[in-house]
């Protein structure tokens, strides 16, 4: 348990009376990428959350490392991708990646923005505002920012969808360097086919349970509907 | 159990205040305000119940917020709605005194002041409450507000007497000459009654807010099955 | 002194934003020259008793128009959810109020400095006759507000009304530092010194600020995690 990236201990959630999720248990060793399915208002938005810090489960305990997510120092290894870019639309792509990476205090601020503006195919565009940018472009900064202090754990909350072709690219590059790096994903998708490629693990959420969790096989990649099928709802 | 307790001290607030309420109309008049001045049995235990209740407030808002435990929260809340309440009718007998003695319904006396912004400050309390839907944050932020409240109580209550210095107004119930011993001893009685009297409707209104929590536990419990 | 570099770091984002949209400052300026002019109407500029208290009436113009800029001050952060970025940054939630205070600071400071010269206009008042104390007061109420208006604002960002609410929030608790203001703009601007009794104000504004400060200092992370 001490040595997972991730783990779920009995973790339940309530909005008011209603259990978002109940019994969640799970553990994410290091290096693993785990793609978290269901459907809509199953459950993967509230999960990541937690496991991102935002907020608490009602029952139960998620650490990051071992640590709370709130710790600065499980903060400080948490990269977080909701379904907001979060970066400023009235600032610049550059001047959005240097106030995140001085905010993590990266040792050099300006030269982690140019790269990862560099790696995201943005640098030609680094002093446009963020509000006149395409919507493939303001994703691929979100994958920027989220990137950029060199997390060891990644919460990507439904990042492929709405993406352009060259987002999708740049988003999939992004994640195999990290992955070969060693670093953590979990990443919750309705894009069956780009998640699956990259997935080494898979979890189905159905009604707030996990339903499913087992290593991806090529049973899913062939015929994707396929867990959905066998443990979802029919 | 509780109910038992509740109902005992509920008879105990009814029969000291009846009494009281007869001691107080055989006392003999007041020199110059006359009838209206018995007002004060109950003008002024109304208004040291609502500030201790405030005092109550702080405790469990703080309370709260390092334990997280929601039987604090419902405490804050039940002890701020019982304070509303005593701190109005502070403010409506001090006005009714006011009219009858100097002819204005609100003569700007510093303590009456002070207890009105008290009393929108206490409101301010309830609309943030009502205002936020999911029950960890409304406690929270109920919290954080209740402490800037409170700690508002006293600075508010200087300000204004020094502010009422520059433009000194008639004070009400200035202590010239003390109470005679009879008065005080009803002054007390009273006093004692209006405490008796806030605990009991907190508890009313704590019972409450555990029945709701309780409610709220039971459908949620159904909801998941 | 990393603490500060980080509250500098969301001081000069806030102000960068501000000033390339303007939206919260611009709004505010119209409102507090709309709000001087109204006040002209009521009180009669002309009449040598207004120019006594007219002094007072500066901080119901600065209250109002700073509200405006107090509001915008967490709003800016709900579009794109650029709320979450702060909150998982590794920035002390200390930090963050007081990156926003100083922000809103300099912003509603900036207001005033505008509002004043209208309002010597417009009341026929020279105020720069006791200008530094006239600062101080100027700086130790706008930092009263500032403080407990950014913190509000945390607390109002998800709440529907949260126009009406902030303000209504915000001022009951501010009437003691409002009394000590007003009645030592009221005499500086009518060109009189402080002294004796009225020295308490300064040092109400002292404490005030002082202790609503620290309160929100402390509160802040309680406030975001909510």
């Amino acid at each position: 348990m001490s040595d997972a990236a991730v783990d779920c201990a009995g973790v339940w959630k309530f909005y008011g009376d209603y259990p978002a999720l109940r019994d969640i248990s799970f553990e994410v060793r290091p290096g693993a990428c785990l793609a978290l399915i269901g459907r809509n208002g199953a459950g993967k938005t509230t999960l990541l959350r937690i496991l991102a810090g935002f907020s608490k489960p009602g029952k139960g305990q998620a650490h990051i490392f071992g640590q709370e997510p709130r710790n600065a120092e499980a903060r400080r290894r948490i990269g977080f991708i909701g379904h907001g870019i979060a970066v400023y639309d009235e600032l610049s792509a550059i001047e959005n990646l240097r106030l995140f990476a001085k905010l993590y205090r990266l040792p050099n601020a300006e030269s982690a923005a140019r790269e990862w503006l560099e790696r995201t195919g943005l640098d030609r565009v680094r002093d446009g505002l963020v509000r006149e940018f395409s919507r493939g472009m303001r994703q691929r900064l979100a994958v920027a920012r989220a990137f950029l202090h060199g997390p060891s754990v990644l919460l990507l909350d439904e990042p492929f969808t709405a993406l352009d072709d060259r987002a999708v690219a740049v988003l999939q590059t992004v994640l195999r360097d990290a992955l070969a790096a060693g670093r953590t994903v979990i990443m919750s998708t309705h894009q069956l086919r780009e998640a699956l490629e990259l997935a080494t693990h898979v979890a189905l959420i159905n009604r707030g349970r996990i339903a499913f969790h087992g290593e991806r096989t090529d049973e899913m990649l062939s015929a994707p509907g396929w867990i959905y099928a066998r443990y979802g709802e029919s | 159990m509780r109910q038992k307790v509740i109902v005992v001290m509920l008879a105990l607030v009814a029969i000291l205040l009846a009494r009281n309420l007869y001691t107080i109309s055989m006392l003999p008049d007041e020199m110059r305000q006359g009838q209206i001045f018995r007002i004060i049995y109950f003008h002024v235990p109304a208004a040291a119940a609502a500030m201790t209740g405030s005092a109550v407030a702080l405790v469990a808002s703080v309370l709260f917020l390092v334990t997280k435990k929601f039987q604090y929260d419902a405490l804050a809340v039940a002890v701020t709605e019982v304070g509303l309440a005593f701190l109005a009718v502070n403010l409506v007998t001090g006005s009714i005194w006011a009219h009858v003695i100097w002819g204005v319904w609100w003569a700007w006396d510093p303590r009456l002041t002070s207890a009105l912004i008290c009393w929108i400050l206490y409101a301010g309390y309830m609309i943030l409450r009502q205002a936020l839907e999911e029950p960890t944050q409304r406690a929270t932020f109920a919290a954080v507000y209740s402490i800037f409240a409170f700690t508002d109580v006293p600075i508010v209550y200087f300000s204004i007497r020094w502010w009422r210095t520059i433009h000194p107004q008639p004070v009400f119930f200035s202590k010239e000459g003390a109470f005679p011993p009879d008065w005080s001893r009803a002054l007390a009685v009273n006093m004692v009654a209006m405490f008796l009297l806030y605990a009991v409707l907190t508890m009313i209104r704590l019972r409450q807010e555990q029945t709701q929590r309780e409610i709220d536990y039971l459908r949620r419990t159904v909801h998941a099955i | 002194m990393r603490f500060l570099s980080q509250v500098m770091v969301i001081t000069a984002k806030d102000l960068r934003a501000e000033m390339r949209t303007k939206e919260a400052i611009n709004a505010s300026f119209a409102f507090a020259l709309v709000i001087l002019l109204i006040l002209s109407f009521a009180f009669d500029p002309t009449e040598e008793t207004t120019r006594e208290i007219s002094g007072g009436l500066l901080w119901i113009v600065f209250t109002f128009a700073g509200t405006l800029v107090l509001n915008r001050s967490f709003a800016r952060e709900l579009p794109n959810d650029c709320l979450d970025a702060l909150i998982a940054a590794p920035v002390p939630g200390a930090a963050l109020f007081l990156g926003k205070a100083l922000a809103n600071f300099v912003l509603i400071l900036a207001v005033e400095f505008v509002a004043l010269p209208v309002f010597g206009i417009f009341y026929n008042v020279r105020w720069t006759r006791q200008f530094w104390p006239l600062m101080l007061v100027l700086v130790l109420g706008t930092w009263g507000l500032t403080s407990i208006g950014t913190i509000f604002s945390a607390l109002t960002v998800n709440i529907r009304l949260r126009e009406v609410m902030l303000p209504l929030l915000v001022y009951p608790v501010m009437i003691p530092m409002l009394l000590g203001a007003m009645r030592l703009s009221a005499l500086l601007v009518a060109g009189q010194p402080i002294t004796g009794d009225d020295t308490v104000w300064f040092k109400l504004l002292f404490g005030f600020d002082i202790i609503y400060t620290a309160l929100s200092l402390v509160l802040m992370e309680t406030v975001l995690l909510g």
